[in-house]
């Protein structure tokens, strides 16, 4: 977590470092306790689900894109503010799709 | 434009704005673990794509920005524009997200755990900068 937050800083153009913002740091530590817990069929059911969760990702960057170049508000305020839409969007998809 | 390396980012990052994130995403990854234990791994998953970095790499720019030189307005305005552009890149590393989900789900049943890992991990980062590479090169241009 800590590296991808340090590539993300150092790195330009801002563009570029804003990948690493969206690294699978969180997929790779939670991935790897759950396939030593449970294994890999159990872990394989996650990483299906995580494609819901990256599709809400996009919705929800691009809405905090649009919001900060269209609106100059707040950065902290956005990206807290749009959490929300991340869940909604995730459970959306996986009602829709997953259950 | 060239991607570059700008070591003197590191000293306007204080030691505790690392911890914050440091904690958060060790929070989130509570968090999915929890998530999957109570209701199972279809839901547990979809915080495997939380955003965990994003909103305080966000918030980082906009204040190291604002801390520059310059007008107070005119720093405040750069510092949410490269937010903005912070947001886009986010954007673009979420398809690699989808992308490493997608090989998780597909190959971890059959092949080692380590591989599959660092097979995604490599498809992310592809993925992603490829994306980016394309962006810069239709995109208007990012000062």
């Amino acid at each position: 977590m800590s590296v991808f937050a340090v590539c993300g800083d150092v790195l330009r153009p801002k563009s570029l470092a804003g990948v690493f913002s969206a690294a699978p740091s969180v997929a790779i530590a939670t991935l790897s306790l759950t396939v030593m817990g449970q294994g890999n069929d159990y872990g394989a059911l996650e990483g299906r689900s995580m494609i819901a969760g990256a599709a809400a990702f996009l919705l929800y960057a691009m809405c905090a894109h649009w919001l900060l170049m269209s609106y100059r508000l707040s950065a902290r305020i956005v990206t807290t503010a749009l959490l929300p839409v991340w869940v909604a969007l995730a459970f959306a998809l996986w009602r829709v799709f997953l259950r | 434009m060239r991607p570059q390396i700008d070591l003197k980012t590191l000293e306007l990052t204080k030691w505790h704005e690392y911890l914050i994130r440091f904690v958060f995403g060790g929070c989130v990854t509570v968090l999915a673990g929890l998530v999957a234990r109570e209701f199972g791994p279809v839901v547990g998953g979809l915080f495997l794509a939380f955003p965990a970095i994003f909103p305080a790499s966000a918030t980082l720019i906009e204040k190291h920005e604002t801390e520059k030189c310059g007008t107070e307005s005119y720093r405040r305005e750069v510092g949410k524009i490269k937010a903005g552009f912070d947001a886009e890149g986010a954007a673009l590393g979420s398809v690699g997200l989808a992308v490493f989900g997608w090989m998780v789900w597909k190959f971890l049943p059959e092949y080692s755990t380590g591989a599959v890992f660092a097979s995604a991990f490599i498809a992310w980062l592809i993925v992603a900068t490829a994306l980016w590479g394309v962006r810069v090169a239709l995109h208007r241009p990012e000062h």
